[in-house]
């Protein structure tokens, strides 16, 4: 059976359809990638699943359970975690501070415990030396790790990276690669969503690209990059 | 625990100067200051801590009041009495309003909460039994032992309400509802996603800030033997929780405390010695000066100075 099942999905803003008819199934332990052009409803879809939007029809079941109607801190706690596309750090709080957020809410830690595995993430994520610097201050790069780590410290069995590579250098891109694959490796199933096609290619078992809100094909990454309506899609040729 | 010993000081100074001081006028004077404490400390639970700036002070306190004065009437309940209904009242209330309004964010929770002082104004003059717009006079029971008057009185229970407040505020901010409070401040996205409950810890603010600051309303009755609506609804309320905590700072308990002894005061010194008119002037002067020189108050300059020490 499924970790996350997505049945029939739709969205609509007022009169824009920003998402129809989504059906995905994703396995546990999959390594899942998620790509379409600009405005195809990648975020759109992220946010049903997450829960900070309620989607009109469709429903979302996660490890058997639906969780179409519950509230996105319900789903966090039932273990779907996610990065944000623009990071979205708690500012006020130095980067350790962050982390016990959910460490306290979710994993349901004591201040001592969730500072200790706090600082055990941010070891994982190569943050450690900025634990206790305050999130306003951090590199793009930094803010994205910070993202990922928040995400991680909720305990999740599903984790929704939504673009946490935009904007970062090569070698940057591949130090966010290697702690994803390391949390796959550890059991964590992944969603990637991505326009940086080359970490998509290397890091995803199977791709889905939407286009206006519809999926136009669900294939291996080798052979999605030679579909044409893929290819249409992104080119517009 | 210096925490307490500092309170127990506090007001075994204030009980003190109320036994042994009989110009009556410190106290009624040093009543508003204590009152003003109490409402910018409940106005920075949910204004503060969770970043919802409120104006409807007013229609919490004011429903506070109202409670005191029509259970005295009714029932000659004794004041303890009078300040728990009070409490429960303006906190259902700000449940009430919170389930209507907390959904809204930025301005326009701002704008829904002035829409409630005037509904609860506009309630309160059409309600005969409270007085209706003429108001409502009071006598005053005879002050308990050891006190003089009813006034200084009413001062030291004013003085223990800070405390109180002061350690609910306190016990929010270290516990981990004031850490779901801040982080649904820097992103409500991202603290749901946290799992933070965010619509439930922001009722709950909203309850304890309205509560406390319906206690804050309960004496005033008996404070002036005297109630009717447009004053008792005055948004000065508003004005002077918001500013006492915002001058401050909101980051930390101590800072609507210290804010609004400064401007609390000021506002006293200045109704006496030049005019009633300038005191609300005051503390818009202060106002603007603080968030210019000092936006995270006197907390956050304060903190700015020792680190940079």
């Amino acid at each position: 059976m499924a970790l996350l099942e997505i049945r029939n999905l739709s969205k609509s803003f007022g009169g824009f359809a920003a998402l129809t008819g989504v059906s995905i199934g994703i396995a546990q332990g999959e390594r899942f990638g998620l790509i379409g052009p600009n405005g195809s409803g990648k975020t759109t879809l992220i946010n049903c699943v997450s829960g900070t939007l309620q989607n009109e029809s469709g429903s979302i079941v996660f490890d058997g359970v639906d969780v179409t109607r519950k509230a996105a801190y319900q789903r966090t706690r039932g273990g779907i975690a996610r990065s944000f596309q623009i990071p979205r750090p708690f500012f006020s709080m130095s980067v350790l501070e962050n982390l016990m957020v959910p460490l306290g809410y979710v994993a349901k830690l004591n201040n001592k415990n969730s500072e200790t595995e706090a600082m055990r993430i941010l070891g994982q994520m190569g943050l450690a030396d900025k634990a206790h610097a305050q999130s306003s201050g951090l590199s793009q790069v930094e803010l994205r790790k910070l993202e990922l780590a928040r995400a991680m410290a909720a305990r999740p069995r599903l984790l929704i990276s939504d673009e946490a590579m935009a904007g970062l250098s090569g070698s940057e891109v591949d130090e966010v690669l290697k702690i994803l694959f390391e949390l796959n490796a550890s059991g964590i199933t992944i969603i990637m969503i991505e326009h940086i096609m080359q970490a998509v290619m290397r890091f995803s078992q199977r791709v889905v690209c939407l286009d206006a809100g519809k999926i136009i094909c669900e294939a291996t990454p080798v052979e999605i990059v030679k579909n044409p309506d893929v290819q249409r899609a992104y080119l517009g040729v | 625990m210096r925490f307490w010993i500092a309170s127990a000081v506090f007001v075994g100074l204030a009980s003190a100067v109320a036994v042994f001081i009989s110009n009556e006028y410190v106290f009624f004077a040093a009543y508003t200051v204590l009152m003003y404490m109490v409402l910018a400390t409940a106005w920075n639970i949910l204004g503060g801590y969770a970043g919802y700036v409120n104006f409807g002070t007013p229609a919490f306190f004011g429903l506070g009041a109202y409670t005191g004065a029509v259970l005295y009437k009714a029932f000659a309940l004794p004041l303890p009495l009078q300040i728990a209904a009070a409490f429960v009242m303006s906190g259902l209330l700000g449940l009430f309003a919170g389930i209507l309004t907390l959904r809204l964010r930025g301005i326009f929770f701002a704008i829904a909460t002035i829409a409630l002082v005037v509904i609860m104004e506009t309630l309160f003059i059409n309600w005969r039994y409270a007085g209706g717009a003429t108001g409502l006079q009071l006598l005053r029971p005879a002050p308990l032992w050891p006190f003089q008057s009813y006034i200084t009185m009413l001062f030291v229970v004013m003085a223990l309400m800070v405390v109180g407040s002061v350690a609910v505020a306190r016990y929010i901010e270290r516990s981990w509802i004031g850490r779901g409070l801040r982080a649904l401040r820097d992103s409500e996205d991202a603290a749901e996603c946290s799992g933070v409950p965010t619509l439930k810890l922001k009722l709950f603010a909203c309850a304890v800030s309205g509560g406390l600051m319906g206690a804050a309303g309960a004496p005033m009755p008996m404070y002036l033997s005297f109630i009717e609506p447009a004053s008792t609804f005055n948004l000065n309320y508003a004005v002077g929780a918001l500013a006492g905590a915002m001058v401050g700072g909101t980051s930390h308990w101590l800072g609507p405390v210290l804010g609004a002894l400064l401007l609390s005061s000021v506002q006293q010194i200045v109704t006496v010695t030049i005019s009633n008119e300038i005191n609300v002037l005051v503390v818009g002067i202060l106002l603007v000066f603080f968030v210019v020189a000092a936006p995270d108050g006197i907390i956050g300059f304060f903190r700015k100075w020792l680190s940079s020490k």
